[in-house]
């Protein structure tokens, strides 16, 4: 089932002045809902001006963006129900924390549902517990905690929402490493647990393996789209975007270019294991001399 | 959108309007402005404009730029342009219906002030179209520090100044990118009485506070590791410098001002 469609999404910024930039140009993108879509590509290459389309907070130029069929800028009702529907996590969202407890901070977005006080609390809850935030941090201001559990709060401000289609742009940005896979597991439990679509949009190849598709952005355009097998296997394209590879992918390559036959769609650590085992093997049971 | 702001904004360019040196284009606008309020004559408002209209030719300003920059001033042009035009007292009535009289003298007054405005706020926008806010301050700086003498803090206020003007663009960013995080959840900044969008721009207010407040100390940090301890003794990297364009935008400013008298004399 399609969830989200652009078409012929255009953006162009400061229209008319000598500042004018074109970020978005002519690009067309249908994602079907549940999937896990990683959004990559080098700074300024649009990116974070199309997940802002998303939701509505960008009118696009030219173009339309449909959200289940209907075009999310059809009126005022549609595009306030597009900023419920589609949940956006901008880069560093902990800058964005506000209220005087973390629980009003998470309840900021329901209470805009306009949802009634049990509902209302039972989202900020069970977002908290989706992002590993203890119930002790409730009555504590938000802008006393660590710089983790800011992130986390901020994202459980979105998630209570219940938002069908997740964004986040950069969401483990400034993490450390056991920080950032801790949050990525809790968000995709959190994506299973609700079926939602979910967005990444991500310089670390690594999260980019775990997505179930990638999209490679460019100057405004796609470049590259499919499985991250898929996207991968087409090393040199990507890094001639300025991206990098997944460490296991790059050893593939290296690995290549020395004449050993491993397949150009490896890119996970077992994979690797695997194919490097497989031609171990043969090669001893061809007998040749090491 | 608030990054189309173009208030004090810096138009880089390469032009011989760019090439100035800030101090003389910081003495030129204020007797441009002084210029300005010695004309009386038509003539005189028709000299300024071919001077403003000469300096966007030669800067590469384009007159869009400038309506832009005008249109926050919407306002206090028209509210000028009313009051002239309706509480001129006056006997050469032109228009009257009940308490409502516009006379001559006022439509003239109108019209007149709101030229001046307008003029007077253009010029001001080439300069900071022309003149990076680094080099304006610089400039500033150059020529108040003879109330050095007087213990002016003519450093620290410049120094305030870069700061301020460097931050404008950086707090417009971080606004636009913190109202885009709470209309994400759903804040309603455009409808509501006057006191619920008062209440609605508090997440707006509270997250930029603190965030300015977070880079005003990572700034004095950043500036106390490099062992910044005031002006004194302060070399510069960029030394100003008056060259030979300087002295003929001098002669031509006073070509303006000689013209202006004249045709005040006149009065054409």
């Amino acid at each position: 089932m399609k969830n989200i469609e652009l078409r012929g999404l255009t953006h162009v910024y400061s229209r008319g002045t000598p500042f004018e930039k074109t970020a978005v140009d002519d690009l067309d993108l249908t994602i079907e809902a549940g999937r896990t879509v990683g959004l990559i590509g080098h700074t300024g290459s649009g990116k974070s001006t199309l997940i802002s389309h998303l939701n509505a907070l960008l009118k696009p130029t030219e173009g339309t963006v449909l959200l289940d069929g209907e075009d999310i800028f059809a009126s005022k009702a549609s595009i306030r129900s597009a900023r419920f529907r589609v949940g956006v996590v901008f880069q560093y969202p902990e800058y964005q924390l506000f209220e005087e407890t973390v629980f009003a901070d998470i309840a900021y977005g329901p209470k805009n549902q306009k949802l009634d006080q049990a509902e209302v609390d039972r989202r900020v809850r069970e977002a908290a517990a989706f992002v590993g935030l203890d119930e002790q941090y409730f009555d504590r201001s938000p802008l006393e905690l660590s710089g983790g559990q800011k992130r986390r709060t901020a994202i459980a401000g979105v998630l209570a929402m219940e938002p069908e289609v997740l964004v986040l742009d950069e969401p483990t940005a400034g993490l450390d490493p056991a920080g950032r896979e801790d949050l990525l597991d809790k968000l995709f439990s959190w994506k299973r647990a609700r079926n939602a679509t979910v967005i990444l949009v991500t310089h670390d190849m690594s999260i980019a393996g775990r997505c179930d598709r990638l999209v490679v952005m460019e100057a405004g355009h796609i470049v590259l789209d499919g499985t991250p097998a898929e996207v991968f296997a087409r090393s040199d394209r990507l890094l001639s975007t300025g991206l990098d590879l997944p460490p296991s992918a790059h050893i593939a390559r290296l690995l290549r270019e020395k004449g050993v036959p491993v397949p150009a769609d490896v890119y996970t650590e077992d994979r690797l294991y695997e194919a490097v085992l497989t031609l171990w093997k043969r090669r001893k049971g061809g007998g040749a001399a090491c | 959108m608030l990054k189309d702001i173009t208030l004090g904004q810096y138009f880089p360019g390469d032009t011989p309007v760019h090439r100035l040196d800030p101090r003389t284009k910081l003495l030129l606008t204020v007797v441009y402005i002084v210029a300005l309020f010695m004309v009386n004559t038509w003539g005189g408002y028709a000299l300024c404009i071919a001077a403003l209209g000469a300096v966007m030719a030669v800067s590469h300003i384009r007159p869009r730029a400038l309506l832009k920059g005008l249109r926050p001033l919407v306002f206090i042009i028209v509210f000028t342009a009313v009051l002239n035009l309706f509480f001129t007292a006056g006997d050469d009535v032109l228009f009257r219906w009940r308490f409502i009289k516009i006379t001559y003298t006022g439509l003239e007054r109108a019209v007149s002030m709101v030229l001046r405005v307008m003029l007077l706020v253009s010029g001001t926008f080439l300069l900071t179209y022309t003149t990076s806010p680094l080099a304006i301050t610089d400039g500033l700086e150059r020529l108040l520090s003879p109330l050095k003498k007087l213990r002016v803090p003519v450093y620290e206020l410049s120094l305030m100044m870069c700061i301020a003007l460097r931050f404008i663009p950086l707090l417009i960013e971080e606004t636009d990118r913190i109202m885009s995080a709470q209309k994400a959840r759903g804040a309603d900044l455009e409808t509501g009485t006057l006191p619920e969008r008062a209440k609605a721009l508090l997440p707006l207010l509270i997250p930029l506070f603190v965030s300015s407040f977070r880079r005003a100390d990572e700034l004095a940090l950043a500036m106390e590791c490099r062992c910044y301890n005031g002006g004194e003794g302060r070399t510069r990297m960029k030394q100003l410098r008056m060259a030979g364009r300087d002295a003929v935008a001098f002669a031509l400013g006073g070509l303006l001002v000689a013209g202006i008298l004249l045709l005040r004399r006149l009065g054409i």
